[in-house]
């Protein structure tokens, strides 16, 4: 009797223990995860104590004041205490960020996340991500200075890391039921490498080689020409480059390879960009330059950004950092400004490999058989047993297509030369340029600068204003890289680099102010081949334009062209639709719908109808017109935007305006009218709906905690205008992840604003507390401190030390 | 009635000295304990430990919430689908530590049988 029930309250006991312990699919381990002894109410905390802290190695005592915004100002006596704190600061408000995006860059989420991110990590591992990581981590491990640094930043998070109890772990680690692992050298090479990837890891050589196999050439240029008919390009066109000896490699015959992989890998997202600019002293309202920068990525919380200042004997300099690097990214100190937009350019090509056996183990190259280096990848899954993926590496590169992905042809592979592969040392640009002085010190320090490119905007308190499109470009012959290259062929290897030197620069251009955003880097004349898949066309022109229209700019003019939502795609475009379209086809309530559109001043602005109605049209638009390509059976490219609407009105009765399904031959006047009865259908839905047809409410833009968005952690429908290709480029998950505003006064006077918060934590008020402001337009006034005594508005201190 | 406090308090602060030590099991280490060393009879075995630890994590889970403005509660709760509710997952976060608390009372209660056969 008694051992019976002995036995099954032991059962019982057992059974309680195991299903609360465990993680069940979404639902985590419930006892775990739910005790308020270290479950996750101990994360229910805003950061609010001062505090002293024993960090092991700190060679003299660190301050960090924490300001209102809960934006950390370290005060060290030395750089290696410097960077030792900045790490530990930065752990301390976003660990479960930095090690997330580095697993995600090494492709390590399904040990987190499980099966469910098998294919993601096999990407990343084909694409090379680790191993050009270690290129990184060897380029930094040459520079003794830049190591002690990242040693210093790596120990400064370890010593976060080894102080935490159970119940201190970030809440992301008690919902998936792991633990963070120590931070490594390596672990910066990769968050650097993730920001590569995102920044330069786009390119379309399968997809047009595969155009240019069923158009033709003729065709193949008239749908994506490597200029457009209007541009303005980043470096003044009026630049003369005469006086450069310049030598690009001969281009050899022309090859098109053939049998290439399909089901590509996933792309960054395409509208990866940003806009900065800059006036000189003749077109400021005071005589000191202005500078600003808005760097678009994707929305997530914890933001991309953390903001800080980093002060020492050797620097004073403030900015956003990305958490895992050491130093600032974007920001300024009391001589110079700086900032950064991509410098979008082809730097990923594909070689076509032919293997001499099914082994795999040699390929053809200038005429003799070449053996590849084989890389085993062990993917760990979570609740299951590890999966290995070996990638074959050529002299290219990494061969990410073979049998094994994307192809059936046992002896055929596609490697790519990337150069994300190449090594190179970012962190000591980013070091050298927050000490910067004045031109001289930022020129040396991008000098270092590899990948990815971007265009660095500069400002001095001398006076200077300068535009820096940098990077480590490949000096290619003409069309070198645009379709797939041939990977025995000798001549199609890249020939070298484009000197620095010759990198496309200016410096104080005679009109006064220097911009960039996402667009061609110069004019045809520029004597190094230049190309990439999708140059921006719009909110370049936006920008200069404005800068042209009056004679001296505002603080507030700079915060007014952040916040401009003049849409000039549609403004290019809808004339042409108003004359063409014929009005007696539509009935009624269509002409309603279009007269509104008519009466729309072009402005995507929150409480408009217009936007919303052009959007509708709009995808409807673009969709029949390029109804040829949604019907192709391979891995095919789409004309940008900007091509679309020329064609639309400059070749009405061009092929491709016909409507295949259709037995009539359409042409762009048909297209506006079926267009514009589709997207009508389209916005009587969406209005009984929700309600209305403004343009806030139909965008609902939103920030996504980066678990996949996990709606409690994240914010939605916020009240922003905008969108992709305006100059508030925020789309619905997408646009300005940092925006910043610097006069080169004494001592400068700065703004800036994020879509997130300080902390990491989804427990602290500071966890989204600037998203309210940003969606607003407006901006925080950062509180650059001279000194570390005598601070007010501040919320609390830190104090670390050694241990005694 | 003595034996319900003493079982209650014994619970709590066997529950309070493992926790510095053992992670959140040390409510089912508490119940077994109590549950051996002051036993109880029929449903109290499962109600008395339960009652304890749920007041206890209830009582704890409040004041780290209440001081934060239940930031973190309310979204927690909608995470786990109960909607923006606080309060719930206050409730259900007492719930879950009162059936490890009880289960592991019954347990205590069993082997408390088996070590002294002749004490009821």
């Amino acid at each position: 009797m008694k051992t019976w029930k002995l036995l099954v309250s032991l059962i019982l006991f057992v059974g309680i223990l195991y299903s609360l312990n465990t993680k069940f699919v979404q639902i985590p381990p419930l006892g775990k995860f739910m005790n308020p002894n270290n479950g996750f109410w101990t994360n229910e905390l805003t950061e609010n104590e001062s505090s002293a802290i024993e960090i092991p190695g700190i060679i003299e005592e660190v301050k960090v004041i924490y300001d209102n915004q809960l934006i950390p100002h370290i005060f060290a006596q030395n750089d290696i205490d410097l960077y030792k704190a900045q790490g530990y600061v930065t752990a301390q408000n976003r660990l479960w960020q930095m090690e997330f995006q580095t697993h995600a860059s090494a492709g390590r989420l399904s040990e987190i996340v499980g099966s469910a991110a098998i294919d993601y990590d096999r990407e990343q591992r084909r694409k090379g991500m680790v191993f050009g990581a270690e290129k990184a981590l060897e380029s930094m491990q040459n520079s003794p200075e830049v190591l002690s640094y990242i040693e210093a930043y790596r120990d400064g998070v370890n010593s976060y890391i080894n102080g935490l109890t159970k119940a201190d772990y970030p809440v992301e680690y008690k919902l998936l039921d792991y633990k963070p692992e120590p931070w490594t050298l390596k672990k910066t090479a990769l968050l650097l490498m993730y920001m590569t990837d995102m920044l330069a890891g786009r390119d379309s050589d399968f997809e047009y080689t595969n155009m240019l196999k069923k158009y033709g050439s003729e065709t193949f240029d008239l749908l994506f020409p490597d200029f457009f008919k209007v541009q303005d390009p980043v470096i003044p066109q009026e630049r003369d480059w005469g006086s450069w000896q310049v030598n690009v490699p001969n281009t050899p015959e022309r090859y098109m390879a053939t049998d290439l992989a399909t089901g590509l890998m996933d792309k960054p997202h395409p509208d990866n960009g940003s806009n900065n600019w800059a006036v000189g002293p003749d077109k400021s309202y005071s005589g000191n330059p202005i500078l600003a920068n808005d760097p678009h990525l994707g929305l997530n919380l914890p933001s991309i950004w953390y903001a800080i200042q980093l002060h020492s004997p050797s620097q004073n300099v403030f900015g956003v950092s990305l958490p895992g690097a050491a130093g600032i990214v974007i920001g300024f100190n009391n001589d110079i400004s700086w900032g950064v937009t991509n410098a979008t350019r082809d730097v990923k090509d594909w070689y076509k490999i032919n293997f001499k056996d099914k082994s795999n183990s040699e390929y053809l190259h200038d005429g003799v058989w070449k053996k590849v280096d084989k890389r085993i990848e062990e993917i760990k899954i979570k609740g299951a047993p590890s999966l290995f993926d070996t990638v074959s590496y050529s002299h290219h590169g990494p061969i990410a297509y073979d049998e094994n992905f994307g192809l059936t042809d046992e002896r055929v592979g596609f490697a790519m030369k990337w150069i994300g592969h190449s090594g190179g040392n970012n962190q000591k640009t980013l070091i050298e340029l927050n000490k910067a002085k004045n031109y001289d010190d930022y020129v040396s320090a991008l000098s270092h600068y590899v990948a990815p490119a971007q265009n660095f905007i500069f400002s001095s308190n001398e006076g200077d204003i300068a535009l820096w499109i940098n990077g480590k470009f490949p000096n290619k012959w003409e069309g070198q890289g645009k379709f797939v290259l041939d990977g025995s062929n000798p001549e199609h290897d890249w020939q070298g680099f484009i000197p620095h030197e010759h990198n496309a620069h200016v410096k104080n251009p005679e009109r006064g102010f220097v911009s960039s955003a996402n667009q061609h880097p110069t004019d045809e004349a520029y004597p190094y081949y230049v190309f990439n898949d999708g140059y921006e066309t719009y909110r370049n022109r936006v920008i200069n334009d404005f800068f042209r229209s009056k004679e001296k700019f505002t603080i507030q003019d700079f915060k007014d062209l952040h916040n401009n939502n003049y849409n000039l795609k549609a403004a290019e475009l809808l004339p042409t639709v108003f004359e063409k379209i014929d009005r007696t086809q539509l009935n009624d309530s269509e002409n309603s719908y279009l007269d509104q559109l008519s009466d729309w001043d072009f402005y995507n602005d929150i409480d408009q109808v217009g936007p919303t109605i052009w959007e509708r049209f709009w995808i409807h638009l673009r969709r029949s017109v390029w109804d040829e390509i949604d019907s192709l059976e391979f891995e095919a490219a789409y004309p940008k935007t900007y091509q679309t609407v020329h064609l639309l009105i400059s070749e009405p009765e061009l092929d491709f305006m016909d409507i295949v399904e259709t037995p009539e031959k359409e042409t762009a006047s048909d297209l506006f009218l079926l267009s514009f009865k589709a997207a009508v259908k389209d916005l009587k839905n969406i209005e009984r709906k929700n309600e209305t047809l403004n343009w806030g409410d139909y965008k609902g833009t939103f920030v996504g905690h980066l678990l996949q968005g996990l709606p409690a952690f994240s914010r939605f429908n916020l009240p922003i205008g905008g969108n992709s290709g305006i100059v508030n480029a925020t789309s619905k998950n997408h646009g300005p992840s940092w925006r910043m505003i610097v006069e080169m006064s004494n001592p400068p006077k700065a703004y800036g604003i994020y879509p997130g918060g300080q902390s990491g934590n989804p427990g602290s008020k500071f966890y989204d507390n600037y998203v309210d402001t940003w969606a607003a337009g407006e901006y925080l006034e950062l509180n650059f401190m001279q000194s570390k005594e005598n601070q007010s508005n501040t919320l609390f201190t830190q104090t670390l030390k050694s241990q005694k | 009635m003595k034996k319900y406090t003493l079982n209650f308090a014994l619970t709590i602060i066997i529950t309070w000295i493992a926790s510095m030590f053992l992670p959140w099991w040390s409510v089912m280490v508490a119940g077994v304990l109590s549950g051996a060393i002051v036993r109880l009879q029929k449903a109290s075995t499962f109600i008395v430990p339960f009652l304890a630890i749920a007041v206890f994590w209830m009582v704890q889970a409040w004041i780290l919430s209440s001081t934060n403005d239940f930031i973190l509660a309310s979204k927690i709760s909608v995470l786990l689908g109960i909607g923006e509710n606080p309060i719930l997952l206050i409730l259900i976060t007492g719930i879950i530590g009162g059936i490890a608390a009880g289960v592991s009372g019954l347990l205590g209660n069993q082997v408390g049988a088996a070590i002294s056969p002749n004490t009821k």
